[in-house]
C-alpha cells in the first residue's frame, strides 16, 4: 500500500507566527525584524510571566514607534534579572531609578524629548504590581492627571516577587504569600476592598486603558501598538503569571493565565477617556475553583478541606467582572 | 530577629518588603496570624514612607510600635524617620544595613543608616546575631525611657543572613526587664491635646537643644542599661564601646582599629593574629554610634599613637564619616588617624586583606585615605579615559561603553 | 575551625544545607555560623552557601575562602570554573553524581582520592523523599565522609528542619547516603590493600 503525505495548514488563523498570513496580519514576534528589544540571555526563572509579556510590549512599542522608544522602568525583577552588571538583556534606550518614581522619570523624559524637539521618540514606563499599586502611586496618579505623553505598562504577578513573594495591593484575596501566610482564621490575603488600577486609571479619564494577558498574545501586542500610536497618559496592565510565586508549574503559565480569562477574574477590556471601549467575551466560561487549583498559593482553600465558603466569595468577584464587563455577551 | 521583637510584646508591626529584611517582618506577621504574638496588629503597608508613618500615628496613640527597612527604603522614609524623633515617639527600627544606589546594590554596607545619622535618632550597631537579638529589647526599653526613638542596625545579608546560636530569652525575663509602654503624651479622647504644631522661632532652639539633651543623657542611660543586661540575663551587650586587647600587661597597643558592627569579628580575628607575631595592636568596637561617646573614645583611643578607622561608608567627596568624629573625639591628641574605606555595597573583608592593612600601618606606611581591595588597575584606566574625555551618565555603565569601544577599536 | 562551602543550584536547597548543618553542631555543643552568598536569586542559578564549625564561638565574617570541605549538590556545576578554588589540600569533596564513584572531573578538586566521594543523592531523595532534593541525603554523605559531625545530630538537626513526615524521610534518605558513603570507604580501603 503507497501512503500519501498530508500536511495540515491553519490557514487564515492569527495564530503567533503564522507565515500564512498576510504580512500585515502577522504578529510583531514572528517578524524576522522584529526589534528583539529583550534579548535572551537574561536571568528570569523558567516559565516566568512577564519576561513573555515584556518581551512582546516592548517588541511592540518598538515596531509602533518605529524603534523611536525610550523605557523607564521600576525597581523589580523586571530590571533586576535583565541587567545583572556587566550584562544586560536590553537592546533599547533603557533607563532604571527607583522602586517608586518610574511614571515620573518617564514624564521627565518625556518632558526632555518634547523640548528637544524630538517628540517623535515615544516613551514607556513600566514596573510590576508593587511599584505600580503601591509605591509608586503616587507618581502614577500624577502623571495621569497631567496626561503626561507616557505609556505605562504594569505587569501584574500579583505580588513583590523579586524580594521573595510578599503581598502588594495587586494581590487576589485568599492568596498565600510570605507576608500572609495561610494561617489563622482568615488564611492568606484577606478580602479586602482591592484596588483596580485600570479602573483608577479609568477615573482619571486618560485616553486610553487596557488590560492584558500573556493568554492571548496577540491581543496584547495589538493593544500595545494602540496605545503607543495614541498620545497623552495610557495604561496598559497585564496579567503575568510567576511560577515561583504561585507555586504552579512553569510550563503552564499561560494555561493558568488562560484560566485567570476564562473564569472572568481578569476581565479583558479596553476604554478610552473613562468610559468602557471593547471587551472580549469569554468564548467558554469555567468556575473559578479551575483556575486556584493549579495554584499552591491557593491550596489551602482545598486542603485540608475545601474552603466553600472562600472560594464562593472569589466566584463572586469573578461574577461581578463578568457582569461589569458584560464578558459573555 | 523576629522572635526577639516578639517578646518585647510590640503592639503595631507594619511590614513593607525591602532586602535584607524582609524575612524578619514575615516571621512576625506569621506569628500575629497564627495567634503566638497576640494583642498584636500586623499592617502590610504601600511604601516604607507608610510603615513608618503608620508607626508614627500608632505610638503617637500609645501604642509600642516596630518597623524595619535599610537602603532605598530608609531614604523613602527619611522625612517620617525626622518626624518621628522630632515627635519623641520611642519606635524602634531594625536597619539590615544595605549600600544605598545608584548603583542599585542589595548587599552590606553602612550607607543608610550613615544618612540620617544626625536625625536625631539613636543608633546602636550590632556586632553579632546575639547582640543584635539584645539590642531591640534593650531598645525598647531605652526608646520608651528617653521618648527618642531607636534604630538597631545590623549588617545586611552577613547578620540578617546568618544561622548563630542565639540565646533567646523567656516571655518572663523579659517582661520582668521591660514594663509595659507608659507614654508621656498620647492621643485619648478622654484627655484631648494636639501633637505636632507648627512651632515658630521663638521656640524651635530650645525644642532641638531639649533633643540634644536628651541624646547627651542618653550616653549615661545606654551603659547602664547594658550593665541592667548583664545582670538580668547574663550577657554582655550594648554599651557604648568595646574593646578588645587595647590593654596588655607591658603591651598596651599602640595601634588601635576602629569599626561598627560584624566586621569587628574578622577584626579580631586578625587581631590575634597580629599580637602573636608581637603587634601591639587592637581594636574598639562602636555599639553606640548616636549618641557619639566621645569621652570615652577620647579616653580608649587617646594613649594610642595610631587609630585606623575601618568604615563601611563614604562621605563622597571628603572621606570618611566614622573617621571625622573620632578625629573630633581625639582633639588636641598627638593620635594619628587613618581611614580605611572596606566593604563599600558588600565586598567581603577578609583577614587577608585586613591584616595587610594593619601591618602597613604599623609600618607607618598607611595613607590617611585608603579603599580597601581597590581595584586600582581598572580605575586608573578609567580616570585616564576621562582626562581624555569627560562622559556624562552613570560611571558604571560609562566604564563598559569605554571598554566596549576599546576592543572594537582596530589593532 | 571546620569551613564547609555548598554549591548548588537555586530550589536544590543549599541555603537549608548549611543551616542544618550548623544545628547540627549547636546539638552537639560546638558553636557554628552558616549563611548564604548573595546574588539576584532565581531558581536554578548556581548558589553557594557556607557553614563554619568550631569549638569556640566564631567571629569571622568573611566569605569561606579556603574550605575543608566541598558539597557539590549539583553534578552540571562541574563545569564553572573556580569551583574547587581554595581547597584545603588535605579537605574534602562530596558530589551529589550518580553516573560513576568517581567521576573524572572530581579529581579535579585535588584532595585525597580517600576523601573525595560522589553518591547519587537525587536518587536517594527521589527514592525516599519523593522530591528531588538531594540537600539531606548529601548531609549524611558528608558526615560519613569527614567524621567532624555525628551521623545522629545530623538526623536530628533534619528533622528539626522539615516537618514531622518530610523530616523522617529526609533523614532516611540521609542514613542511607551515609550508609553509601561507609561503604565506598571500606571498599577504598580494601581495595587500597
Amino acid at each position: 500500500m503507497s501512503f500519501t503525505q498530508i500536511k495540515f495548514y491553519q490557514t487564515g488563523t492569527f495564530t503567533i507566527g503564522n507565515r500564512l498570513l498576510g504580512e500585515e496580519d502577522r504578529s510583531i514576534q514572528s517578524a524576522a525584524d522584529r526589534a528583539n528589544s529583550l534579548n535572551c540571555g537574561h536571568r528570569a526563572c523558567q516559565g516566568c510571566g512577564e519576561a513573555l509579556g515584556a518581551r512582546y510590549a516592548i517588541d511592540a512599542a518598538m515596531r509602533a514607534s518605529k524603534g523611536r522608544l525610550v523605557v523607564a522602568n521600576a525597581t523589580g525583577c523586571l530590571e533586576v534579572f535583565v541587567t545583572p552588571y556587566p550584562e544586560s538583556s536590553w537592546q533599547i534606550a533603557w533607563m532604571h531609578s527607583l522602586f517608586g518614581n518610574a511614571p515620573a522619570v518617564a514624564t521627565g523624559i518625556a518632558a526632555a524629548m518634547k523640548v528637544k524637539g524630538r517628540e517623535d521618540v515615544r516613551v514607556l514606563a513600566q514596573g510590576g504590581d508593587g511599584g505600580t499599586t503601591d509605591i509608586g502611586f503616587a507618581c502614577l496618579s500624577g502623571m495621569f492627571e497631567r496626561n503626561d505623553d507616557v505609556l505605562y505598562v504594569c505587569y501584574d504577578n500579583e505580588a513583590y516577587m523579586n524580594t521573595g513573594v510578599q503581598r502588594s495591593s495587586a494581590t487576589p484575596a485568599a492568596a498565600r504569600t510570605a507576608t500572609t501566610p495561610a494561617l489563622g482564621v482568615e488564611p492568606g490575603n484577606r478580602f479586602g476592598q482591592g484596588k483596580s488600577i485600570p479602573l483608577i486609571a479609568m477615573a482619571h479619564q486618560i485616553p486610553y486603558v487596557a488590560t492584558a494577558s500573556v493568554a492571548n498574545l496577540r491581543d496584547l501586542e495589538d493593544k500595545i501598538e494602540r496605545a503607543t500610536l495614541l498620545r497623552g497618559a495610557r495604561y496598559v496592565h497585564v496579567h503575568v503569571p510567576c511560577p515561583l510565586g504561585w507555586g504552579s508549574e512553569p510550563r503552564d503559565t499561560i494555561k493558568v493565565a488562560r484560566l485567570a480569562v476564562e473564569t472572568g477574574f481578569f476581565p479583558l477590556f479596553e476604554a478610552e477617556f473613562g468610559e468602557v471601549s471593547s471587551h472580549t467575551t469569554i468564548r467558554r466560561r469555567v468556575p473559578v475553583e479551575e483556575y486556584l487549583r493549579p495554584q499552591k498559593r491557593f491550596a489551602h482553600l482545598f486542603h485540608p478541606v475545601t474552603d466553600a465558603d472562600r472560594i464562593a466569595r472569589l466566584q463572586a468577584i469573578a461574577d461581578r467582572n463578568i457582569e461589569r464587563f458584560h464578558l459573555l455577551d | 530577629m523576629a522572635e526577639s521583637v516578639a517578646l518585647c510584646r510590640p503592639e503595631v508591626v507594619c511590614a513593607y518588603p525591602i532586602t535584607p529584611q524582609t524575612h524578619i517582618v514575615e516571621a512576625l506577621g506569621e506569628m500575629v496570624k497564627s495567634g503566638r504574638l497576640k494583642r498584636c496588629e500586623f499592617i502590610n503597608v504601600e511604601s516604607e514612607f507608610a510603615a513608618l508613618s503608620v508607626a508614627i500615628g500608632a505610638s503617637g496613640a500609645g501604642a509600642r510600635s516596630y518597623t524595619a527597612t535599610a537602603s532605598q527604603g530608609l531614604l523613602y522614609m527619611t522625612e517620617a524617620v525626622y518626624n518621628a524623633s522630632g515627635l519623641g515617639l520611642p519606635i524602634v527600627m531594625t536597619i539590615g544595613n544595605r549600600a544605598i544606589g545608584a548603583p542599585i546594590n542589595i548587599w552590606n554596607d553602612h550607607s543608610d543608616s550613615m544618612s540620617v545619622r544626625d536625625s536625631g535618632w539613636l543608633q546602636l550597631y550590632a556586632e553579632t546575631n546575639q547582640e543584635a537579638a539584645d539590642l531591640h529589647i534593650q531598645a525598647f526599653r531605652l526608646a520608651e525611657e528617653l521618648s527618642l526613638p531607636v534604630m538597631v542596625c545590623m549588617d545586611g545579608f552577613i547578620l540578617t543572613h546568618a544561622y548563630e546560636r542565639v540565646d533567646v530569652p523567656s516571655q518572663e525575663e523579659v517582661d520582668a526587664w521591660l514594663p509595659p509602654f507608659e507614654p508621656r503624651q498620647v492621643l485619648d479622647p478622654a484627655a484631648p491635646l494636639s501633637i505636632g504644631s507648627l512651632v515658630g522661632p521663638e521656640a524651635f532652639t530650645e525644642v532641638r537643644y531639649l533633643a540634644h539633651r536628651a541624646q547627651l543623657q542618653a550616653l549615661e542611660r545606654i551603659p547602664e542599661l547594658s550593665r541592667e543586661f548583664a545582670r538580668a540575663f547574663g550577657r554582655n551587650s550594648g554599651g557604648l564601646v568595646r574593646g578588645y586587647r587595647t590593654e596588655e600587661a607591658d603591651a598596651d597597643a599602640e595601634i588601635l582599629v576602629v569599626a561598627l558592627g560584624s566586621v569587628n569579628g574578622t577584626i579580631q580575628e586578625v587581631i590575634d593574629e597580629l599580637r602573636d607575631d608581637g603587634v601591639r595592636i587592637g581594636s574598639v568596637s562602636i555599639c553606640s554610634y548616636r549618641p557619639f561617646p566621645f569621652d570615652v573614645l577620647r579616653e580608649t583611643l587617646g594613649r594610642a599613637r595610631q587609630v585606623v578607622v575601618v568604615e563601611k561608608c563614604l562621605a563622597v567627596g571628603t572621606g570618611g564619616i566614622v573617621s571625622m568624629e573620632v578625629q573630633t573625639a581625639l582633639t588636641g591628641l598627638p593620635v594619628k588617624v587613618s581611614t580605611v574605606v572596606a566593604g563599600l555595597g558588600g565586598r567581603p573583608i577578609t583577614r587577608k586583606s585586613l591584616r595587610e592593612t594593619f601591618e602597613r600601618a604599623n609600618r607607618g606606611q598607611l595613607p590617611p585615605l585608603t579603599f580597601l581591595d581597590l581595584n586600582e588597575d581598572a580605575v586608573s584606566r578609567e580616570l585616564e579615559r576621562q582626562s581624555e574625555r569627560r562622559c556624562s551618565g552613570p560611571t558604571a555603565e560609562n566604564i563598559l561603553r569605554d571598554l566596549r569601544t576599546a576592543a572594537l577599536r582596530p589593532a | 575551625m571546620f569551613q564547609i562551602r555548598i554549591h548548588g543550584r537555586g530550589g536544590q536547597g543549599v541555603v537549608s544545607a548549611a543551616e542544618i548543618l550548623s544545628v547540627a553542631a549547636f546539638l552537639e555543643g560546638k558553636y557554628a555560623q552558616a549563611f548564604p552568598s548573595f546574588g539576584s536569586e532565581r531558581t536554578g542559578a548556581p548558589v553557594m552557601s557556607f557553614c563554619r564549625v568550631d569549638d569556640k564561638p566564631i567571629r569571622l565574617r568573611e566569605p569561606v575562602l579556603y574550605p575543608d570541605a566541598l558539597i557539590i549538590q549539583d553534578p552540571t556545576l562541574l563545569l564553572l570554573p573556580g569551583l574547587f578554588e581554595g581547597l584545603a589540600p588535605g579537605g574534602f569533596a562530596l558530589i551529589n553524581s550518580s553516573d560513576e564513584q568517581n567521576p573524572p572531573a572530581l579529581a579535579r578538586a585535588g584532595c585525597p582520592p580517600e576523601h573525595r566521594v560522589a553518591i547519587g543523592a537525587t536518587e536517594l531523595a527521589l527514592k525516599y523523599v519523593g522530591r528531588p532534593l538531594p540537600n539531606a541525603a548529601l548531609l549524611g554523605g558528608f558526615a560519613a565522609l569527614t567524621g567532624i559531625l555525628r551521623l545522629e545530630s545530623v538526623l536530628a538537626a533534619i528533622r528539626e528542619k522539615f516537618s514531622a513526615k518530610v523530616g523522617a524521610a529526609n533523614a532516611a534518605a540521609a542514613q542511607a547516603a551515609w550508609d553509601m558513603v561507609q561503604e565506598a570507604r571500606m571498599g577504598a580501603h580494601a581495595s587500597a590493600n
